[in-house]
């Protein structure tokens, strides 16, 4: 060090130099530790999006080299075609129903199997809870047969109860097949929904309730001022795990009716499946992957930074 | 101040090892391709056919699920290994469905199977395009080529003298009906309808008696594009095909768009099963083969798919098949023929006892075994087209063989997105959500972006 104005710095002095190194080695063990999960975020989510992104500027069947560049083409043909906005509002049937119907539900069965000291409590929480822990392929299959037109379960049960009965075929009538997709999502996934809500009870204090029932709360206010608030945490994971989840939906409508019939029941991911990898357009299926990621993004961001904010602190 | 300097190291850290391990990745899509297209030719020039002796490995993926056909071709790949030692031949049987979806992705990763089904046609021509499958035509030519007995077959596998594969069975695709159920209604169970109109009464009388007049599984789409697409061939012949093909007509054509009004009356008269917009072909096949519609539009593997699928195992035992009717004024003619059959192609990487063992597939000899043995017909082979003993069986031959005009499978001619876009167009007819003007014209608005003259 030769004397100078900067001769006399703190990081001169020896205690200083010997704390930077450790510093330095402790990023470096930071950096190590950190360095195999960020090279699987890198490899598996942040460069596909990137080459998701840059696919689709261009018409490109997924085989050859990438040479047709058309700007924002596929964006334009994907916003302007009218199945893709079908598919779009079919996306969002599925996510208010969801929130309107699903969660609600889930919250009375777990209301009930908590508060509601029934017999076989723990027999009908198993019960609910399966369809959950059921595959996706193997659900889709099981409400195949129950819906099928020659002898599934609703048919005969319907044809055995009402007199007259018209066999109904509920997935391929345009009217009927997002409710009847709808009923089968519900069955799968309110389980899950539940046994969240089932945690988030047990965290409710007992004796919080029972200081409001001593103040003269009836069970309706309890609900309504004292358990509900006081789950508010839960609440608001469940609804962002519900839209996310209805968002990208896919296995179970693939397998029960492909979108269809005549793409009355296309989801936003059927949607990019059919029209972008089945029939080779990957370019175009890009430019919906992205539009379907800039959404989930921006719900994400906008719903955690807004509403989960303060689940945070 | 610390830790934000402490994150930044880390941060740089992790970019930097980062660059130098991924500075590669975001170029392979286009590097890959053109390695391979550069691959290609070098690959085919060997045209050592003999096995050199190394032990080499064939993946073979085919379709041929019902128990007797893949037990043929076990036979055939067990005997082969057991002539030649070194080749181990690992075979994957898939459905149909699940061998397209299966073969888009390796396909998309430039990985083929060494061989595998194909169909000939605009699908199999895109992977040649790109260099996914191999070039077999020195091999093929000369007394192998000779031997298939429909030359038209073996064309749409390959392009600009090319060869990628070759057919193993080829048929066409007509009106299978019950005789006994056509009895039932009052009906001739030996003629055929000759028109249209004639046919539209005979659907009438069937329905009039009870019987549900065909079966249709239109949630697969295929199954109700054949209707379609022959009532197109009957109103346009080949020319107006043709010349939508090469742009200088149109899908939005006056015969495609007659064609939909023509569906539009059989689809007024209620014909098929309750629920059938979202059944499936198996289901389909089912119904057929329980007896409890009449008839159905399908190729010649119907009657195999019916039997399997139905109650008793066997099917309908009554069978009869007719030619698609002619359409009145229509261009085309009532012997023109919509088919196609199954076929393998060889995929890029394919060591070169692929080729002779794909020639083994296909000799006289084994195209005896197999129709004889496991009624794999109709055969391609010279001197197999007598063998060949079911009498429906023999009408689709003779009609085969026959034709004035052959015309393979639209959703395998035509590039996948066409393909695609005449189901949708097809299947939103069936569904009454489409008028015949709109539907053809679906299919022109993606043609004219797909079809480059």
């Amino acid at each position: 060090m030769s004397p100078g104005p900067f001769r006399i710095t703190v990081s001169n002095h020896p205690m200083e130099v010997a704390r930077q190194r450790r510093d330095f080695s402790k990023a470096l063990t930071i950096a190590l530790f950190l360095l195999p999960g960020f090279i699987l975020l890198f490899l598996f989510l942040l460069l596909p999006v990137g080459q998701s992104a840059y696919f689709s500027f261009y018409r490109w069947n997924g085989l050859g080299p990438l040479e047709a560049f058309i700007g924002f083409e596929n964006y334009q043909r994907v916003l302007s075609d009218k199945i893709f906005q079908g598919a779009v509002s079919h996306s969002l049937f599925i996510v208010f129903l969801s929130l309107l119907l699903q969660l609600p539900l889930a919250m009375g069965l777990a209301l009930t199997l908590v508060r509601g000291n029934l017999r076989g409590n723990r027999i009908f929480r198993t019960i609910f809870f399966v369809p959950y822990v059921f595959s996706e392929v193997i659900t889709a299959f099981i409400w195949m047969y129950v819906y099928h037109p020659r002898g599934g379960l609703v048919n005969s049960v319907l044809g055995s109860v009402i007199p007259g009965y018209e066999i109904q075929a509920w997935l391929a009538e345009r009217d009927t097949v997002m409710w009847a997709l709808f009923f089968v999502l519900t069955w799968k996934y309110f389980g899950f929904h539940m046994l969240l809500y089932m945690a988030g009870l047990q965290n409710v204090s007992k004796d919080v309730e029972d200081a409001a029932r001593i103040d003269g709360a009836n069970e309706s206010q309890l609900l309504r001022y004292i358990t509900l608030p006081l789950m508010g945490a839960t609440i608001r994971l469940t609804v962002f795990l519900s839209v996310l989840g209805s968002l990208q939906q896919f296995i179970v409508v693939w397998i029960l009716t492909e979108g269809g019939p005549v793409n009355s029941s296309e989801l936003i991911v059927t949607y990019m499946f059919k029209y972008g990898i089945q029939r080779l357009n990957l370019g175009f299926g890009s430019a919906i992957a992205v539009i379907l990621f800039v959404m989930t993004l921006i719900f994400s961001l906008g719903y955690q930074r807004t509403v989960m904010v303060q689940d945070y602190e | 101040m610390r830790q934000s300097v402490r994150f930044t190291l880390v941060s740089i850290l992790l970019v930097l090892l980062l660059v130098a391990c991924n500075a590669a990745p975001p170029a392979t899509p286009a590097a890959d391709s053109s390695s391979t297209a550069t691959q290609a030719p070098t690959t085919d020039s060997s045209d050592a056919e003999e096995s050199s002796g190394d032990p080499v490995t064939i993946d073979w993926w085919h379709i041929s699920t019902e128990e007797d056909d893949s037990a043929m071709w076990q036979t055939l790949a067990d005997e082969y290994s057991a002539e030649h030692p070194n080749v181990t031949i690992n075979i994957t049987v898939l459905e149909n469905e699940a061998f397209k979806s299966n073969l888009t992705t390796v396909m998309q990763a430039g990985d083929p199977p060494d061989l595998f089904q194909a169909w000939g046609g605009g699908v199999l021509w895109e992977y040649g395009n790109e260099g996914l499958v191999r070039n077999i035509a020195p091999q093929l030519e000369g007394e192998w080529k000779e031997s298939f007995a429909i030359p038209s077959a073996v064309e749409l596998f390959g392009q600009n003298g090319e060869y990628y594969g070759v057919p193993w069975r080829w048929g066409a695709v007509g009106l299978f009906y019950n005789k006994d159920l056509f009895e039932q209604a009052g009906l001739d169970a030996e003629g055929c309808p000759a028109t249209w109109s004639d046919f539209l009464t005979t659907v009438q009388t069937l329905k009039d008696a009870g019987i549900t007049p065909i079966s249709l599984g239109e949630g697969d789409k295929w199954p109700g594009h054949f209707w379609w697409v022959y009532l197109s061939m009957r109103n346009g012949g080949e020319d107006a095909f043709l010349a939508a093909y090469d742009r200088s007509g149109s899908f939005a054509d006056a015969p495609f768009v007659k064609a939909g009004a023509d569906l539009q009356q059989l689809i007024a008269l209620d014909p098929f099963p309750a629920g059938y917009l979202g059944m499936s072909y198996g289901d389909e096949a089912t119904i057929f083969g329980n007896g409890e519609a009449a008839m159905e539009l399908m190729g010649h593997w119907g009657p195999g798919q019916s039997a399997a699928n139905s109650a008793t195992g066997e099917g309908v035992t009554n069978l009869g098949w007719c030619p698609f009717p002619a359409v009145e004024g229509g261009a085309g003619q009532g012997t023109d023929v919509l088919g196609g059959g199954d076929g393998f192609a060889v995929g890029k990487n394919a060591p070169d006892e692929t080729i002779d063992f794909l020639r083994y597939l296909t000799t006289e000899a084994n195209q005896r075994r197999m129709i004889e043995g496991a009624g794999m017909g109709p055969g391609v082979i010279k001197g197999t087209e007598s063998l060949v003993t079911d009498e429906w069986l023999r009408s689709v031959v003779s009609a085969r063989d026959g034709a004035t005009y052959a015309q393979l499978y639209y959703d395998q001619f035509l590039p996948p997105a066409v393909g695609g876009a005449v189901n949708d167009a097809v299947e939103q007819i069936f569904a009454e959500a489409a008028t015949p003007e709109e539907a053809a014209q679906m299919i022109e608005s993606v043609a004219a972006t797909e079809l480059q003259p």
